[in-house]
This record gives C-alpha cells, structure tokens and sequence, in this order.
C-alpha cells in the first residue's frame, strides 16, 4: 500500500516538473515535436529506474554514517565513525554519467531500433536535474530500497507525462496568433503554469 | 644563403582591467544575452528557491561564486583537458564546489540550509554553469572567463530577484520577512495563495520574460 502511494504521489502530487521545477531546461528546448519528446521522456523513464536504486545502494553502504562498517571487515579498522556524506554529490553525479553511459551501451546492444530513437538524447539526460533531483530527494526522505525504486520509476512517468503534454500544446500553438513578445518560452511558462494548476486538484489524494 | 629571419617582437600595451571589449562580457549577460529570458538556460533548480527573498539571494550567491570560481579553474586547465572526458572534468569541478557551497551553508547558516534542501546540490546541474564553462572558459583566458561566469551570473541573479520579490511581496504582503503591507496600514491586503505554489513562478516568469523581451523587441523564431 505505501509503495503504491509512493508511487501516485511522485507521477501526480509532486510532479517533478509541475511541483520542483526539475528538468525544466530539456523540457524546455525539446519540447516542440510530440515525437521528440516521447523518446525523451521514455530515456529519462529509463534512467531514472535504474540510477535511482544504484543511488540508493551507495548512498546506503558507502555514504552514510557508519555504513561502511555493515560490510568492512572489522579487522581492518573501525569504521562506525566514517561519515562521507559530504561526497554525496560528486558520486551522485559520477553515478548518473556512468549509469548514462552503460544504459546507452545496453540499448544500443540489444535494441537498435530504440537506440536509434533514444540515441542523441541520453547523453542529453546525465545533466537532467530530474535524475540528480529524484537521488537527493531519495537521500533525504529515507526511503527503502524498494521505495527508492518505485519513487525513481513514478518521477520518470511523471516527468514524462508533463512534457508530452507540453509538447501537444506547442505542436497546435503553431497555429494560434501569440503577441510578439510572448512567443516560444513566455507562452510554455504561462501554460506549464496553468497545467500546473490542473495537477494541484489531485493534492491529498492518498491510498 | 643563411638569412636569419628575425621576428620583430612588438610589446602590445596590456588590456586595461575593465577595457569595452571587458565590459561587454559583464554588460550583455544582462538584458541582450540573459540566460534565462533569451538563452533559456537554468530555470531547472531556479524557480523552486523563489517564494522567499531570502533563500533567493543565498541561492544567487552560491551560483555567483560556483559559476566565477569553475570558470577559473576550467579556464586554467584548458589546455590539459582531453576533448573526449570534458564534460566529466567540468562536472567534477563543479561538483566540488558545490559540496564547499553545500558544506559552508550547512555550517554558517543552517535555517537558510534547510529551506534550500536539495536545490543547493541542483546547482551541479544548472545549465548556466555548464553551458558558460563548455562556450565560453574552455577556450578564453582565466580573467576574461571569470568576468564572463560573472555577468552570466549577475543576469540571473536579477532574474530570480525579481520572481522573489514579486512571490513574497503578493504571496505573503512580506519582504524579507518584513510585512510591508501592516506597515503601510493595509491589513486587510488579499495575499495570492497561489503565488506561494509552483504555478505562480512559472506565470511571474512567464510574465517578467514577455515584458523584458517586448522591450528589447526580441521575438523567437519557430
């Protein structure tokens, strides 16, 4: 039951774009073809599913206080003391670029067809600050192993419902007169803020 | 047959510090070339600090001395970074810095701290800093590059700046936590609770580009 709620939660209530503002800038610039942003919005799906969990085991066994005394052996020292936290981002993020690369490696290996969709955007998705964003919101809210995956997975569904959903809107905007001024970024922040407003009415929904 | 080509060496006059082509690095990020309204970069982990004025500047700061200090050092490492791992020595160094921002918040000012939450380690992955460090510092000198981190940061700083004031001054009639509307004697001031959400800095943002860009005359092409 809570990893259901975990999971409604993480698609609708706190959207990572409608609620953080997280991977606004990919959202922003390949958000003018439907058909772009579905291959995007699929890769950070993917992504997100597995960098979150890996995340999870590292920050579980290598960062936190005392974690590396779950698995040293003691006879080579005392390591309930060890706090490394303070590295969480450098190897958040060296996981993500690696994680980044070994997912477009998988892909091109078993899948051509989808590499061939995906292909210029993964790279694109190591400096996505949803993925970063989903492994710190992780961190900080203590989640178990199973959680953090179910949180991972919902982040990416949800990121990738609000860019498909943009990118509909911008594929009709072609057609409508906007002022001046107005056109391409001004027009997608005023809309993302009334989309914005229709996900407020799934708050307090929970399981 | 042994002519020796002698190469005549004419000392140019130094550069004074802050010459026009100087200033222009400082000045253009500004309003011509800002990051946020024409470029359209860093709005990831922007918008989120922005309900208060507070964490906003905290937030401006911290991207100023990340954006100036990277483009320093990627500035002086130019030279020795292979093409091909750029972008994982540029995160590395970035990532570093934020950590030391990370750490001396977490010390020094820890209200403020626990406000900015994950958007402090966010700025790893603004895409001001990178994209400054990937046109700019990897190929102009350390104290050109740190003036042109500087305006880049400058313009959104005033950005941001200017979606706080408007946030906390209509979501909650404060301005750096002063009630500006008790003061004034007009209590019964109708906050906007929607302006304290999400939604109101997308529609403040949305609103702040049109106007910059009605008055540059700056229209974006389909």
């Amino acid at each position: 039951m809570e990893l259901i709620n975990i999971g409604i939660k993480s698609i609708f209530i706190e959207n990572m774009i409608f609620a953080y503002f997280l991977g606004m800038c990919s959202y922003l610039a390949v958000s003018k073809k439907v058909s772009t942003a579905f291959g995007l919005g699929l890769a950070v799906i993917f992504v997100l599913l597995f960098t979150v969990p890996v995340n999870w085991l590292l920050d579980e066994y290598v960062l936190k206080e005392g974690a590396l005394a779950k698995w040293m052996p003691a006879a080579l020292g005392d390591f309930t003391e060890i706090n490394l936290s303070f590295l969480q981002f450098i190897m958040f993020i060296a996981t993500i670029a690696a994680m980044v690369q070994l997912v477009e490696m998988v892909i091109e290996k078993f899948s051509p067809a989808l590499y061939g969709s995906l292909g210029i955007f993964l790279p694109l998705i190591a400096v996505n600050c949803a993925i970063l964003g989903s492994s710190l919101f992780m961190a900080q809210r203590d989640y178990s192993l199973a959680e953090a995956t179910v949180f991972g997975f919902g982040s990416g569904i949800g990121w990738f419902l609000a860019i498909i959903a943009i990118s509909a809107f911008r594929e009709k905007l072609k057609y409508s007169n906007v002022p001046d001024g107005l056109k391409g970024l001004g027009i997608t922040m005023l809309i993302t803020g009334l989309m914005g407003i229709a996900f407020m009415s799934f708050m307090g929904i929970s399981i | 047959m042994a002519e020796t080509i002698e190469k005549k060496v004419v000392k140019k006059p130094s550069e004074p510090l802050l010459s026009k082509r100087r200033k222009k690095f400082v000045i253009d990020p500004l309003s011509d070339d800002n990051p946020i309204t024409i470029q359209v970069l860093g709005i990831c982990s922007a918008l989120a600090v922005t309900t208060q004025l507070k964490p906003t500047l905290v937030m401006a700061l911290s991207v100023t001395f990340v954006m100036i200090f990277s483009s320093l050092f990627i500035s002086l490492l130019r030279n020795l970074i292979p093409t091909r791992v750029r972008i994982i020595v540029q995160l590395a160094i970035i990532a570093s810095l934020v950590s030391l921002v990370n750490e001396v918040l977490h010390a020094y000012a820890f209200d403020v701290y626990k406000q900015l939450s994950v958007f402090v380690g966010l700025i790893i992955t603004n895409c001001i800093v990178m994209g400054r460090l990937e046109a700019f510092a990897m190929g102009n000198k350390p104290y050109d590059s740190m003036l042109d981190a500087f305006g880049s940061a400058m313009g959104y700083s005033w950005i941001i700046i200017a979606v706080a004031f408007f946030r906390e001054l209509l979501g909650s009639g404060k301005l750096f936590g002063f009630a500006v509307f008790d003061t004034i004697g007009w209590s019964t001031f109708p906050t906007n609770g929607l302006m304290v959400s999400p939604v109101g800095a997308f529609i403040i943002l949305g609103l702040i580009i049109w106007v910059q860009r009605a008055k540059m005359g700056y229209v974006e092409q389909h």
